[in-house]
Formats: structure tokens, sequence, C-alpha cells
């Protein structure tokens, strides 16, 4: 299937976000994305912007996580799987293949759909991360500990049980303690791909309002399948469908004035 | 109606012949440990364990063949161990989608399969003839051959099984590859790649073939591994084809002794298993 010319034209509304007092933390431009042959990405250039929240949406397949994916260079773990264009983080092109990937992805952290603690302790799961980077002592590491558990708001319902078993805690808690995991390597970015997709509705709750405490620290990107979640907790929203990016704005005018009829639609529930 | 009874005939007739292969399948299992227990339970008593192979029509033990075999089977798990985890890692970690992998999964699945008397005859080519004689050394490297494909199988297989959700969690805290493998990757796989290793031991335990032309065997009390060793499934197949009575009671007893080996390493593999499914 050849793509139409009128598809390609800058369809994004840039315009629209007033950038004053804002820095970009990760900059994409013209980036596309292959799985083989196939192009999941097209031409996409977003922003996001430090101390900011930014929300992916679309329909399923839309490429969102894939972008995500993209800004930690996850994909780099499979065969076949390409970026061309370019990301930035803080000026520093991380397509480039020099680019150390560990470094980056301590500095680009990542939370997943499914919670995934490791097959350890409570403590170790984060202590583990920790070690990598610093050489701390025995108390220091404690505190490191305490306070990531802080916070992800998970302390004071496993302060006594640290030596448990990551994987004995319920999903809720789960995916706390890998938002806590996350929140100890002090990444600068963080990237939740469908966070709470598969939680309970009070575990959701808590998870957003983690997020929305997190965001004075940290950039944080979000992928959900939940328009009233991307409502609560983003300041900007960007609108994916089939590969691209239709529409970025703050998130109060892409939920109340879309410039771009699949916005529209898709947001009024018409698709997806 | 009609159409409702056939097929409910045809169950019942599916039904009665897998019934009837299963019970023909036990009936020869339960017959061979019902023989094997009731020949071998007398001859056990203490001095099995305490006393060397006796020249025909004098009393004795199997003391020098079970020790020769506990050494050479720690020596070839030893050797093929390490061997098959690395290998197996390669497979599963680094190189899934390599077209060496599956060359290599193809090779190995053959190997696993290779009648063990050729794994003897191979060793006999490389080590005996080039030595000059039998040895321990060369009975343990013929395990070790026979190790290396299950090894390699289990922990390719269990690896596999460690969902890539986790290795990306692992990922994206900056992980290295090398330590992903070894704190996450293994430790989820851990209880699967230890009945692995298990089960290499026991297929080994009974192996003669291998050891017939390796290690050969000994009447004495020897753990040079430089020289001819003794081995419980030698010992067994020297005894059992003897004419003696005495010495085919004592491989009556050698068999159960394997036997019960064996169930017990089953046992604790099986239970591995289970703790891995439950956590």
């Amino acid at each position: 299937m050849s793509v139409a010319p009128i598809v390609t034209a800058p369809t994004v509304t840039h315009a629209a976000v007033d950038t004053e007092g804002l820095t970009e933390k990760v900059s994409v431009r013209d980036l596309d994305f292959f799985y083989g042959d196939h192009r999941a990405l097209k031409n996409i250039n977003v922003a996001l912007y430090r101390g900011k929240v930014t929300a992916f949406i679309g329909p399923s397949g839309c490429g969102k996580s894939t972008l995500l994916r993209v800004l930690n260079r996850m994909y780099d773990l499979y065969p076949n799987q390409r970026a061309t264009g370019h990301v930035t983080l803080d000026n520093n092109d991380i397509l480039s293949p020099s680019q150390d990937l560990n470094l980056l992805r301590a500095k680009v952290g990542m939370v997943f759909q499914k919670p995934t603690p490791f097959p350890m302790t409570i403590y170790e799961n984060i202590a583990f991360g920790i070690r990598l980077y610093e050489r701390l002592s025995k108390s220091e590491l404690d505190d490191r500990v305490q306070h990531a558990l802080e916070r992800a708001a998970l302390w004071a319902e496993v302060k006594d049980k640290l030596g448990a078993n990551g994987q004995s805690l319920s999903g809720g808690q789960q995916q706390r303690l890998c938002i806590a995991r996350t929140v100890a390597v002090r990444p600068e970015v963080i990237l939740f791909d469908e966070p709470c997709s598969a939680l309970d509705p009070i575990s959701t709750a808590k998870i957003e309002e983690l997020i929305d405490e997190l965001k004075d620290d940290y950039t944080i990107a979000i992928v959900t399948h939940n328009m009233q979640q991307a409502a609560r907790v983003s300041d900007f929203t960007a609108f994916m469908y089939l590969g691209e990016l239709v529409e970025f704005g703050e998130t109060t005018r892409i939920f109340t004035t879309p410039s771009d009829r699949r916005t529209q639609d898709y947001i009024t529930g018409r698709f997806g | 109606m009609a159409l409702y009874d056939t097929r409910r005939r045809r169950n019942h007739i599916a039904v009665a012949l897998a019934i009837g292969a299963t019970l023909f399948g036990l009936a020869w299992l339960v017959l061979i440990l019902a023989v094997l227990l009731w020949e071998g339970f007398s001859g056990l008593s203490l001095a099995v364990f305490t006393q060397m192979t006796p020249p025909p029509g004098s009393a004795g033990g199997l003391l020098n063949p079970i020790a020769g075999s506990l050494a050479m089977t720690v020596i070839a798990v030893l050797i093929g161990t390490p061997l098959g985890i690395l290998a197996g890692t390669y497979m599963a970690e680094y190189g899934r989608y390599d077209k060496l992998t599956s060359v290599v999964r193809f090779i190995n699945d053959i190997l696993l399969s290779a009648p063990s008397i050729v794994v003897g005859l191979f060793v006999y080519e490389i080590v005996v003839a080039q030595v000059g004689h039998f040895s321990g050394w060369a009975g343990a490297i013929a395990l070790a051959v026979i190790v290396v494909p299950v090894v390699v199988r289990t922990t390719e297989d269990m690896l596999v099984l460690v969902p890539d959700t986790l290795r990306e969690a692992a990922a994206s805290i900056g992980l290295p590859r090398s330590l992903m493998i070894r704190k996450v990757a293994y430790r989820a796989a851990r209880a699967g790649m230890i009945t692995g290793v298990l089960l290499a031991v026991a297929r080994i335990s009974g192996e003669t073939a291998p050891l017939l032309f390796t290690a050969l065997n000994n009447q004495f009390w020897s753990l040079d591994m430089n020289a001819p060793v003794a081995s419980l499934p030698v010992v067994i197949f020297q005894f059992a084809l003897s004419p003696y009575k005495d010495w085919q009671a004592l491989a009556w007893t050698g068999a159960l002794i394997i036997t019960l080996a064996v169930l017990a390493l089953s046992i604790i593999a099986r239970t591995l298993a289970a703790q891995r499914k439950s956590s």
C-alpha cells in the first residue's frame, strides 16, 4: 500500500503549544520505525517537555508503544527492528550507534504494562539497580531503598516485609514496586507503557496520583488506552493513528477543541 | 440419535483401547520393578557397601564399583554442566535469532538421541587409543559427552520460558545483558536448570556401553582415574552374564541400587519442578 502524499504532509499542529518557559527534554525529529519491512512509525515529530507529563493516545496498533520503546531503545533487544531519524535527549542523539544503551536506560526508565518484579526480595528488587551504578554503604543503600519505596507510595505497606519475594505482592503493589525500582536508579525521564491496564480502579488511582507527584522531578511519557486517564494525568497529549502523529497539544485543548477530525472522532468514542 | 450412538460407541472403544495400552505398558514396568525388588533386596546388606567385588564363590560387596560410578559421574557432571549451561545460555540469550543456534539445536538433538555405544566408541578412539590404556578419565569424558546435550536442551528450554517482559524490565534499569542473565534469567530458570542436571545424572548413572570401551572394569579398590575403574553398570553386566549364583545375586543388588538412586533423583527433580510452578 502506498502512502498518499496528503497524509505525509505535516499534519501536526505544534503552533497551538505555547512553548514559552518549556525546555525540550526529549526531541523526536522525522522518526521512522520499521519492524522488518513494515513501517510502523511515519515521520514522527514530537517533544517531551522537562517536568511535564505527555500522554500518547490512539487505537491499538497505532504505534504509541513502539514510539515509547524507541525513547530508551528497548527495540534493540530484538532483531529486524530499526529506527531512522533523530531522537535527542538533552541534545545527545540517542539513536547513534555509539550510544551506550545501559547508560541511556539508566537515564530513561520504563514501567511496563504487566508488573515485572524480579524473582528476588522486595529489598533486592530496588537495591539491585542502585548497586549497578553506585557504590554505597549498607546504611546509605537502606536509605535509598526506603526513599524509592516512599516515592512509589509503597513503603508503609512493605516496610515490615522487605525480605519477602517481590512476586508475592498484589498486582497493584507489584506495579508500584516496579515504579520504585525505576525511580531508585535516579532516571531523568520515565516512560509508562499502559501502566494501569492490568490493575483494579483503586490501584489505578494510586498510580495516577503517583505520576502526578513524580512529574516535579522527572519528565514523564505515558501510553494509555484510557482517555480519562490521559485527561487526568497529562499536561500534553499526542494522538496517534496508523503510525502517524495526528495531533499534539496541551491536554485541555486536545480534549476540548481538537483541530483534527480524527482526533475528535477518537476522543468522542466514534472509533478505536 | 443414531449418529450420537455411533459416536458414543466409538468413544467407548477409543477409551478402552487407551486404557488397555496403558495397562499393558504399566504391567511390564511393574513386573520389572517387582522382579528387581524381589531379587535385589535379598542381597542387600551392609557388606554390599563395605566390601570389594569378590572372586566367584566367596563373599563380597560392590564398594569399588559404587565408588567408581560416583567418581566418574561427579567428574562427568563437573565437565558437562558448565559446557551445557554456557551453550544453552548462548542459544537462549545471545544467539536466539541466529542461524548458528538452529544448527546447534539440530545437532544437539541428534546427540541427545545418539546411541551411547557410539559415544563409547568415539571416546575410545580419541582418548583410549591415543593414551594407550583404559582409564577412569576416559569413562568420565564419555559420560560428560552424554551430559552435555541434556543440559544444553534443558537450559535453553528453561531460559526461553523466562518471559521477555522480565528481560525488558532488567534492561530498562540499565542492566547489561551479562548481569541480566546471571542475576535475573538464571534466577527465574534456576529450578528447571537444576532439574536438567539431575536428569542428566539419572541418564548417565545407568549407562554401560560408553564405559565398556573407556573405563573398562577393575576387580580391586582403585580411584586412580588414570587406570581402569570399576562401575556399577559394567559390574552388573559382567556379573549377570556369569554362571556364578553369588555374582548374579550381586548384579541384582547393584541394579536395585542404581534404580533406587535414579528414583531418588527423579523425586528431587520433580519436587524442584513443582516448586518452580508454585513460585
